[in-house]
């Protein structure tokens, strides 16, 4: 190390053509500077310096070309005492949960699927990651189109199967609208969990399922435990990435049913953008996508504490 | 795996995958045939005895010339190729960079940045996208492809540098200092020895990032506001909708046919693209 450094030194000093600029960036200090810069910069400009903004803006009356007054937490009380904004932070909590928990569920029965050994399975793990990949609010028209109350060709399904009897209104019933929505995020998400999982399941050593099976568990407790408690590490940063998302989620439900019917579908940032940029009460928009701020802290610093304590072990 | 009777591979091992496959590409099967789906056929009721529901009688491609011929899709798809490309070939410029120095230097206060980088991976578009639209208003970018060629960078280069820090990581240290043994100054070590190695995680970060700027849809949809400069996502929902009335045909025509170029270049490259997800959760 020590004559490697030094020998680069005396070729340096052999080399006294190079400019200034590449001289300063030979310090290991000036060149992450150089080339952290234009990150930082971007960073700064449309991630922190918005933030702050959201900030000021929250604690003004701003609206759409009038520039407003400071008001302190006026904006956070109003909310608190808003039944929409009640509604759709109910809201918002149930999808997240139910959905989360179904995705979880079902990733991890198709990653165990998946990791099977049999015929065209590359080709099957590349078709099932589609819904992932898809433009998100593209696919949630197919969706849309097949809950069409008239036109629906579940209800024709369920029909024929003689599940149903009468028509099911998917998105315009109140108490079936929530339902629906899970149902295509869910969609949406299992693809993302299961290849995620599948991965984790592939660095487990298959030798450790074996010495289990011969000291006779069954398959259940071979999964219970010895399988899952490998997974857990890669299952948490999944789940806790995923919670992320479907608790700021704003473009299926926007297609599906834009928040309605009777705000029966309202997340925070459906409702968000209803005040702030439909309404056009800045302010108030504002602070309804700040009011996602503690969670979505509460969950960054779990993820962070645990991936530090996996990182010790 | 399964052990015993031939049932038990069906039961535990067939129908569920069968079902799963089914269920998550039905959707898109429902897409094509739609597309090409007469309005005859299209808005016949499901409780009508000659509902055929998998199935066309008659296609046709009236949707898919329409779409093209009547309405501004394929500006919208050449938009979003343009912003998508440009906002990925930012982000990676940036990603590779911010990936190496973080991975590679020594320098005071790499680890709160790194935490700091990863912290904004987090951020969801949806908590900031008021106060950005105000931002971006201010910096005359409003319904300019600008607005969201340099929006997007903020949530696709934390993710290119999370991945590319792998990357990078993994590239032994001895060969950069081999490199600078024989002459080479820091930045010609990177540029030429350690980045050429990391094209893989390059390749998979670029995807990654390009297919998630062709999917985004909030920044999109509240920074540009004139009917040419939309994207395809925003175009098909804003534009495609009038008033109340859904036409359901382009509707899907242009759903399957703005979901293409991204199926494309999945097609491609989906080992890349598998990597780029489970180097993304790996932490």
């Amino acid at each position: 190390m020590a004559i490697s450094e030094a020998v680069g030194q005396r070729a340096f000093v052999q080399a006294p053509r190079r400019g200034a600029f590449t001289r300063l960036i030979e310090d290991e200090r000036w060149l992450a500077v150089v080339l952290l810069l234009p990150t930082v910069v971007l960073l700064g400009m449309f991630i922190a310096y918005p933030f702050v903004q959201g900030v000021l803006l929250a604690i003004t009356d701003t609206k759409v070309g009038i520039p407003g007054r400071f008001v302190g937490v006026q904006n956070f009380i109003a909310l608190w005492d808003d039944s929409i904004f009640r509604i759709a932070v109910w809201n918002t909590f149930v999808y997240t949960a139910v959905a989360t928990v179904f995705k979880l569920g079902l990733g991890l029965w198709l990653a165990l699927l998946l990791n099977r050994n049999f015929r065209g399975k590359a080709f099957t793990r590349a078709f099932i990651l589609l819904p992932f990949i898809i433009p998100t609010v593209l696919s949630t028209f197919a969706w849309k189109w097949m809950f069409d109350p008239t036109f629906s060709v579940i209800n024709w399904t369920l029909f024929q199967l003689g599940l149903i009897h009468g028509r099911i209104n998917w998105l315009g019933d109140p108490d079936l609208a929530l339902i629906s929505v899970i149902i295509v995020n869910v969609w949406r998400g299992v693809p993302f969990f299961a290849i995620s999982l599948l991965a984790g399941l592939q660095t487990i050593n298959p030798e450790l399922q074996e010495a289990a099976a011969i000291d006779g568990a069954r398959a259940w407790q071979r999964f219970w435990h010895v399988t899952w408690p490998l997974l857990l590490p890669v299952t948490m940063v999944v789940v806790l990435f995923s919670v992320i998302q479907t608790f700021a989620d704003f473009q299926l439900v926007y297609v599906l049913t834009g928040g309605g019917p009777a705000n029966a579908t309202q997340l925070f940032a459906t409702y968000a953008y209803q005040i702030g940029v439909g309404t056009g009460l800045l302010s108030e928009g504002a602070a309804i996508s700040l009011a996602m701020f503690p969670f979505l802290l509460f969950v960054v610093v779990v993820q962070l504490l645990y991936i530090r304590r996996v990182e010790v072990h | 795996m399964i052990e015993g009777a031939k049932w038990r591979r069906w039961v535990y091992f067939y129908i569920p995958l069968g079902a799963f496959v089914f269920w998550l590409l039905f959707p898109f099967y429902w897409m094509l045939v739609t597309s090409v789906r007469p309005d005859r056929e299209l808005y016949r009721p499901w409780m009508a005895p000659n509902y055929t529901p998998f199935w066309t009688a008659h296609p046709t491609l009236v949707h898919i010339i329409d779409l093209l011929t009547e309405t501004l899709f394929t500006r919208w798809m050449l938009n979003t190729l343009f912003i998508a490309i440009a906002s990925t070939v930012i982000s990676l410029f940036c990603g590779i960079f911010a990936g190496y120095a973080l991975s590679r230097l020594k320098f005071p206060f790499a680890g709160s940045l790194g935490t700091g980088i990863f912290i904004t991976y987090l951020v969801p578009q949806t908590l900031l996208f008021i106060p950005l639209a105000d931002i971006v208003r201010n910096f005359q970018l409003g319904d300019t492809p600008w607005a969201l060629i340099l929006t997007y960078p903020t949530f696709l280069i934390p993710f290119c540098t999370w991945l590319l820090m792998g990357y990078f990581k993994a590239i032994p240290r001895e060969l950069e200092e081999c490199a600078r043994i024989d002459g080479a100054t820091r930045w010609k070590a990177m540029m030429y020895i350690i980045i050429p190695i990391a094209v893989p995680g390059i390749l998979s970060a670029g995807i990654f990032a390009f297919t998630l700027s062709w999917n985004e849809f909030i920044y999109a949809l509240v920074f540009l506001s004139s009917a040419e400069q939309k994207t395809v996502s925003v175009g098909v929902t804003s534009e495609l909708v009038r008033g109340d009335v859904f036409y359901w045909g382009q509707l899907m025509a242009g759903a399957l046919l703005g979901s293409i170029p991204v199926a494309f270049i999945y097609s491609f490259f989906v080992e890349h693209y598998v990597a780029g997800i489970t180097g993304s959760v790996k932490g």
